[in-house]
């Protein structure tokens, strides 16, 4: 970013350093101020009291609340990425079949519910499977919901990993005899996967955020309503949001790191298309109109790429 | 499939997706206008800003709505004492809790949102040649000349469509406000499944009927606004 940023203004001089320097102090102080009007706030509201954090260091608010939420959250999404991954696949290939009786309802099951909120279809799933098991299964319902969701936004990563490989690789396949299923198991897929591991890295991230919904009305106890009964117990919800905040911002900034990983990973590897993605980005919203860089040797296509690149990182 | 829910005078579906519709529009004002000045920020030649802005939407994005909204009721009004609105004497108070959450809810989504509309506007920053800002600056622009004149007017019309997206992600978020109580769509669906168990199928259909209605055309129109500004180059 910094340095194609920096575009936006000169390397500053001395004048420019001058004022540089005095807007950062204003601005620091005034953020300074800011946090001692908020550490002010609380501890005029007694927020800052030994009492209201000692609970963390209880073992039993952990064991009995917070990890088992925390655990609950995890496997809500584990599971749910594990089921959407199959599913995402088998509705992306759909989208790309030759038939349009495949196509069609294939690209109809995406749309709707991509379009659907979550809670809606956490709530639709709860009273599904009591309807059919005749028993409440809040986990049920919010990993049924999740793997609809995530199933319908990773179809979308998959066929644009899938569209984003070279043409050549399909008519190499073709001329070789091997037949359309033979090409996208064999040829299409592998490559498509290992291009489209960072959007799938950080797609987890939203999984990890929307498993919260869970917790709404449904009544799944994730983190966020394991740490609602720790904190009702022991009378502290603001250390107890606290805590569970920097939870959720420790463990998704590690899997969007562990995505930008990937991504370099994959970058410098050779061939193979990379579907890109912002760390962190709701990929529903991005999945669709990713732009797709195609990282080949020769070829003019890359080429014109780098020649593009060198001129944006021009200081 | 029995649709008769829809005639019953106790559930006001219409009512609640204008409640839906209510908490997008303000949160989607509030988001845009914080998140042009958190990109702003997060270009700007003070590091500490930089800086600043760039942590803010770092921790907001990685936590869930879900977390964010229960926060804005539970801690800050609760705990904390926040009033967004009045209580009046000898009313009942359950208006000023309807307004109080409607207005803690939309504060909460236009925190969460504005660091999506952030990064949009940013990687729209990023997509305007580098010329342009360079002509700017060998005029004799400042940087908030060249910012706000130059680069944004050309970055905004670049991400119109990823702005249309991040609008609908808000339209679908809102469903979280049923979390602390306001009455849209999500809670009517609640409701209406604990009294109408049976029809959950139509129930279910319904609600998702109206979700798709306000997506669809918001993706059209923003399809066809993204069209005619793009900046020909």
């Amino acid at each position: 970013m910094s340095e194609r940023a920096s575009v936006l203004y000169d390397i500053p001089g001395p004048r420019a350093r001058r004022v540089n320097l005095i807007i950062s102090i204003v601005f620091g102080i005034a953020l300074a101020a800011a946090l001692w009007w908020v550490l002010s706030v609380l501890a005029s509201r007694n927020q800052l009291t030994a009492e209201k954090w000692s609970p963390f260091l209880d073992s039993k608010n952990w064991t009995t609340y917070l990890l088992p939420g925390l655990w609950a959250t995890l496997e809500a999404a584990a599971l749910s990425v594990a089921i959407a991954l199959p599913v995402g696949a088998l509705l992306g290939v759909a989208r790309l079949s030759d038939h349009h009786w495949v196509r069609w309802p294939a690209g109809i099951i995406v749309e709707f519910f991509r379009s659907i909120p979550v809670i809606i279809l956490m709530l639709f799933a709860f009273e599904l499977w009591f309807f059919a098991f005749d028993a409440a299964s809040p986990f049920a319902a919010v990993v049924i919901a999740l793997v609809l969701y995530n199933g319908s936004v990773l179809a979308e990563v998959f066929r644009a990993g899938i569209l984003a490989i070279p043409n050549g690789q399909t008519e190499a396949g073709f001329a070789i005899g091997l037949r359309k299923s033979q090409l996208m198991t064999i040829i299409l897929l592998p490559q498509a996967i290992t291009s489209m591991l960072p959007a799938v890295v950080s797609q987890l991230v939203v999984v990890v955020k929307d498993t919260a919904l869970g917790g709404i009305l449904v009544g799944y106890s994730e983190l966020r309503r394991a740490g609602n009964i720790s904190a009702s117990s022991y009378g502290n919800p603001l250390p107890t949001y606290f805590v569970i905040a920097v939870i959720y911002i420790v463990i998704n900034l590690l899997l969007g790191n562990l995505s930008t990983v990937v991504e370099r990973k994959l970058r410098t590897r050779r061939g193979g298309p990379v579907v890109e993605v912002e760390a962190g980005a709701q990929t529903d919203l991005m999945a669709a109109r990713q732009e797709i860089l195609v990282f080949d040797e020769p070829g003019s296509a890359s080429v014109m790429q780098q020649e593009e690149r060198g001129f944006e990182s021009r200081p | 499939m029995d649709f008769s829910f829809l005639s019953d005078p106790r559930y006001d579906v219409l009512g609640a997706f204008w409640v839906t519709v209510q908490l997008t529009v303000w949160s989607a004002i509030g988001a845009f206008i914080l998140g042009v000045v958190l990109a702003a920020m997060r270009v700007c030649p003070v590091p500490l800003m930089r800086g600043f802005a760039g942590g803010v939407v770092n921790i907001v994005r990685n936590i869930p709505l879900t977390l964010i909204i229960i926060m804005m009721s539970q801690v800050i009004a609760n705990q904390l004492g926040l009033r967004l609105a009045t209580r009046q004497p000898g009313v009942n108070p359950q208006a000023f809790l309807d307004t109080q959450n409607f207005r803690l809810a939309v504060l909460g989504f236009i925190i969460y949102t504005s660091t999506f509309v952030c990064e949009a506007i940013r990687s729209g920053i990023n997509t305007v040649p580098p010329g342009q800002a360079e002509a700017a600056r060998a005029v004799g622009l400042t940087f908030t000349q060249v910012l706000g004149i130059v680069v944004l007017p050309q970055a905004i019309r670049a991400v119109v469509a990823p702005l249309g997206s991040v609008l609908i992600a808000l339209i679908k978020n809102t469903t979280v406000a049923s979390a602390i109580g306001v009455s849209e769509a999500a809670l009517l669906m609640n409701t209406l499944l604990e009294n109408e168990a049976d029809k959950f199928t139509a129930v279910f259909l319904v609600i998702a009927a109206g979700f798709i209605v306000l997506a669809l055309p918001t993706g059209l129109v923003f399809g066809s606004l993204a069209k005619k500004a793009s900046v020909k180059r």
